[in-house]
């Protein structure tokens, strides 16, 4: 075993110093704050063990928006560091493990889970089903995500942080030109919660297709279900290339292998391949719920049905085959010639063309609507114009010609900000707001909750706008410096400035949950937007069995149906529920892989065979579980819903 | 809606900026790669201005019409499913648009992985531009002489860069001449390019490569003939000899300032296989290629294959990397069309 303690030391930094002294105060306040409250039980009984989608859910959607504040301090220190000419606020090698962990963290640990937590509270209840089809596996895809999440977390304290970019190109990325532990960690952290999402692409395909309630034929899902299920077909299909690729490349850093060296036929290229297979696909894997999200959204609160429905969902199916065979263009010059270039020049900017169809669709739902400005609706207007520029800029740079020009430079890192931040940010803050009170049965506050938007949309296009210029300026990507005649001073001025307008948004929205949660009055009607589809038909707090009777649906919209047209929505008696019971098996499994995974970081060789053992002794205890679930009596389901208050039932 | 208000400025002002503001650097080209380049950008932000322009009058006018106001209080918005006729129209227009573009695509990318149009008749002089750590190497074949951090070329000449990397891929930008290609280790890659005035431009790595990335720039200078000429003349007379020590030292440093030598590494250590392998697979396509295809005679100047030049990066040597075995398929490639 070769153990070496100056391995785990990251060097003299006070910003990092800083970091852990505040990541071990937060621990032990953490410990000390369970313990005096004596809430270990309960943390344990009501959310380390639970296999129920909501608070899953919510799981997930907590860790990403705390991730979203680790990433977001990223990006603040990397708009300071450049803000003016010759900074000395971080030196080299910081700022490129700063902007490598941004962009897995912003990407990998805050939009998708996210996105994920969004679909796990509503997908459910949104197809009027009990739970999802694998309860118990959808536990262990939220605990492998989230132990990737802190092993990668913990990389910036204990050995150092990957500092080859998100995409970690090779050979850059090989052992010989990052010999720190870092890119071990960006193999295996991204390996564990892949694994987790994977898991989350096929629980939520055989949901979707398999538990939607009676009378829910596919073109009857809502617009939000129907990205989901695209999104998950996308997930199974894309996320095998990434746990090859990451598997091959943890052989190349880990036990010598040379499938990505300059030397011995390996290729550098393969890797770029490899990733971007995944990598492009995946950017649409954040896309697409989010267009659910705004259409569910667009729809309510302008009072109309969506526009154009059909289209919209064969948008979505054009996009999804179009997003595996657009790859290559993230590395146009990588001298494949014109012939493949064109290819995928043209395949790119015929996403241009099932995008537009979208935006139209959502203009068109809009007009002859009464649109009421309520702030997810804000939200959802919003991304409307600005990822508009976002999409137009993606065409310009799918030119390939064009793109010789705007490759790696600040050009595309402004476009794909306008890409994801609305397309992506916008929309599960869209989502967050809408879906809270079915959730924890208040709304946030408006008033607050519109602060935060005008700050955080102002301030996106000031940080984000002048990047297009500096791109043209030929400033490129990743610099974590440069000199005062290049002129790019002023305008990384201004973005910097939007940076820090940005963070006092997010402070503010943050500011908005502990607000409303103490002061905001509570809403049982269940159906607070007087909105449309199934998920605002339940009880808020939602009861653990989402519906005391499954519906049956006759419509698009039954919710709406019911409520306006008076067409019945709960026509059976009901009976006894079946459901899951906790487990904790999950919980331990993540536990299990954090280690596995953090002593193969540091080729810790027989700690890591025991936790290899223990992960399959654990999996093995999960596949011998011979646990079936419980029923809730009749009788007790009729309490629950009398003390949440009558109501439909 | 006051959001839009600084949106529509922001587009304004640069709608502005674009002809002639010369510190847009890509949009104030100085060869005509860069130019092409320039115009189809231009094109294509035109074009899209007008996408946004008509997204934009119909987002207004939904929003402001369709308001929820007291006057409207009551108001039952009306079920529409869609409307196939604008369907189509919303599916159709864009699917010219981006018909039109992609012609130009095609087009543009043909016209600049090409010598420029002009220029045709000319033979262009070789450049081989490599990359180690956070320098760049250039030796010119014909001349038999190397810089490093510099490179000089005759104006009106197109120059062909042979670029490859000793290191990660790098990618060899000028962006006032031509646009970026990648320089990698196991292959080499081609950038056709044409200064058509005097002048120093800045080139450097786009590709993020490590540490000293933010400094991996050089000097483009493009002189007259005679300039040139002198130029040549002079490091031959006075430069120092680029000896395989003294590269192997040049190669371990991570920075280097601008150096010169009357000889080029390209004797002792050869670029990798000179064509990527899609050109020798498939010939049918040469002319839609680079038009590489007959640098056949730069093969005597570095007679492949390759001896290990890759070893030059392990701190610690590696013995099985010393073997004669050819270090990558494209080396062993070039070892066998020998």
């Amino acid at each position: 075993m070769n153990f070496d303690i100056e391995k785990f030391k990251v060097h003299g930094e006070p910003l990092i110093y800083g970091a852990m002294i505040s990541i071990a105060l937060a621990s032990i306040g953490i410990v000390v704050g369970l313990t005096v409250f004596k809430k270990w039980g309960w943390l344990w009984r009501e959310w380390l063990t639970t296999v129920d989608h909501k608070r899953i859910g919510v799981m997930y959607i907590l860790a990403a928006l705390l991730m979203l504040f680790r990433g977001g301090i990223d990006a603040l220190m990397m708009r300071l560091q450049t803000a003016a000419p010759e900074m000395k606020f971080l030196d080299a090698q910081h700022y490129n493990e700063v902007f490598t962990t941004h962009g897995l963290i912003m990407i990998l640990f805050m939009a998708m889970p996210f996105i994920i937590g969004l679909m796990n509270v509503v997908v459910p209840l949104q197809i009027g089903a009990r739970d999802v089809a694998f309860p118990r596996l959808n536990a262990v895809s939220f605990w492998l995500f989230f132990f990737g999440a802190m092993l990668l977390n913990i990389s910036f304290v204990i050995g150092g942080s990957p500092d080859a970019g998100w995409s970690a190109y090779f050979p850059l990325a090989s052992l010989e030109f990052s010999p720190t532990v870092g890119n071990n960690y960006y193999s295996l952290a991204l390996q564990i919660s892949g694994i987790g999402t994977l898991m989350t692409g096929v629980n939520f395909i055989v949901t979707i297709l398999k538990m939607r309630a009676p009378g829910m034929k596919l073109m009857r899902m809502p617009m939000f279900t129907w990205s989901v299920l695209i999104t998950n077909v996308i997930i199974v299909f894309a996320f095998p290339v990434l746990t090859v690729a990451l598997a091959l490349m943890m052989f190349d850093r880990l036990f010598g292998s040379q499938f990505f060296t300059m030397a011995n036929g390996g290729m550098d290229m393969l890797w770029a391949n490899l990733f971007w297979v995944w990598g492009h696909p995946e950017v649409y894997i954040v896309i697409l719920p989010a267009f659910g999200i705004y259409s569910e959204i667009i729809a309510t609160f302008s009072r109309k049905n969506l526009y154009g429905y059909t289209s919209m969902v064969a948008s979505m199916l054009i996009i999804s085959l179009l997003s595996f065979v657009v790859w290559a263009h993230h590395f146009y010059t990588m001298g494949q010639g014109v012939m493949v270039n064109s290819f995928f020049s043209i395949s790119t900017m015929a996403i241009a063309v099932p995008t537009g169809v979208k935006i139209f669709n959502w203009l068109f739902t809009l007009r002859k609507g009464r649109i009421s400005f309520t702030t997810p609706m804000l939200y959802s207007l919003a991304f409307i114009p600005i990822f508009t520029i976002g999409g137009v800029t993606g065409v310009m740079l799918a030119m390939a010609s064009a793109d010789y020009q705007y490759h790696n430079t600040m050009f595309l890192v402004a476009h794909f900000h306008y890409v994801l931040i609305p397309g992506a940010v916008f929309a599960v803050i869209a989502g967050f707001h809408y879906w809270f009170p079915k959730v924890f049965g208040f709304r946030l506050n408006e008033r607050l909750g519109k602060h935060a938007f005008w700050w955080i949309i102002i301030s996106f296009n000031v940080a984000f706008f002048p990047l297009f210029i500096l791109g043209l300026m030929g400033m490129t990507r990743r610099m974590y410096t440069y000199s005062a005649e290049t002129g790019f001073g002023p305008l990384n001025m201004i973005s910097f400035a939007g940076a820090l307008g940005l963070a006092i948004g997010f402070v503010i929205l943050v500011y908005n949950i502990y607000w409303s949660t103490r002061y905001m009055p509570r809403d049982e009607s269940g159906d607070p937007w007087d909105a449309r589809t199934l998920e605002w038909a339940t009880k808020s707090p939602i009861p653990e069995y989402n519906f005391a009777v499954v519906p049956n649906v006759k419509s698009r919209d039954p919710l709406w149906a019911m409520k306006y047209d008076k067409q019945p929505l709960f026509e059976d008696k009901i009976t006894k529920i079946h459901m899951p019971s906790n487990t904790g098996k999950p919980f331990v499994l993540g536990v299990v892989f954090f280690f596995l995974g953090f002593f193969l970081v540091f080729s810790m060789w027989i700690p890591a065979i025991v936790a290899g053992f223990g992960v399959l002794i654990v999996l093995a205890a999960m596949s011998f579980d011979r646990d079936h679930g419980f029923y809730i009596p009749a009788d007790k389901v009729i309490k629950t819903e009398k003390k949440l208050g009558g109501g439909t039932v | 809606m006051n959001k839009k208000g600084p949106l529509y400025a922001l587009f304004f002002s640069l709608f502005l900026l674009l002809p002639g503001c010369s510190s847009l650097t890509v949009l104030n080209p100085k060869g005509p790669a860069a130019k092409t380049l320039s115009d189809t950008i231009i094109l294509s932000i035109l074009t899209m201005l007008g996408v946004l322009a008509v997204v934009y009058i119909l987002y207004i006018i939904m929003l402001v019409k369709y308001r929820a106001k007291k006057s409207n209080e009551g108001y039952i918005p009306p079920h529409e499913e869609g409307n196939k006729w604008l369907e189509v129209t919303w599916i159709t227009i864009p699917i010219i648009i981006v018909a039109f573009l992609s012609v130009v695509t095609v087009k543009t990318t043909n016209a600049v992985e090409n010598v420029p149009a002009d220029y045709k008749d000319q033979k262009p002089m070789v450049i081989y531009a490599s990359s180690s750590n956070w320098k760049w190497h250039f030796s010119y074949p014909e001349e038999g002489i190397e810089t490093v951090n510099y490179v000089n070329f005759p104006v009106n000449r197109p120059v062909e860069f042979r670029l490859y990397s000793f290191g990660p891929i790098t990618s060899f930008w000028i962006p006032q001449l031509a646009g970026q290609k990648y320089a990698m280790s196991d292959m080499t890659t081609y950038l056709n390019l044409v200064a058509e005035s005097q002048g120093d431009f800045l080139g450097r790595n786009t590709n993020f490569s490590g540490k000293g990335y933010a400094q991996m720039e050089f000097t483009a200078r493009s002189m007259s003939a005679e300039d040139y000429d002198n130029w040549i003349k002079d490091v031959k007379e006075t430069a120092p000899q680029l000896t395989e020590d003294k590269f192997k030292s040049l190669l371990a440093t991570a920075h280097v300032g601008q150096e010169t030598f009357s000889s080029t590494h390209l004797a002792f250590s050869p670029p990798p296989g000179e064509h990527s392998e899609h050109m020798d697979m498939d010939h049918s396509n040469m002319e839609m290629d680079n038009g590489n295809m007959e640098h056949q005679d730069n093969k005597d100047v570095h007679p492949s294959p390759a001896p290990e030049k890759q070893t030059e990066f392990n701190s610690k040597p590696d013995s099985e990397l010393n073997s004669p075995l050819p270090s990558s398929p494209a080396d062993e490639h070039t070892h066998q069309s020998n």
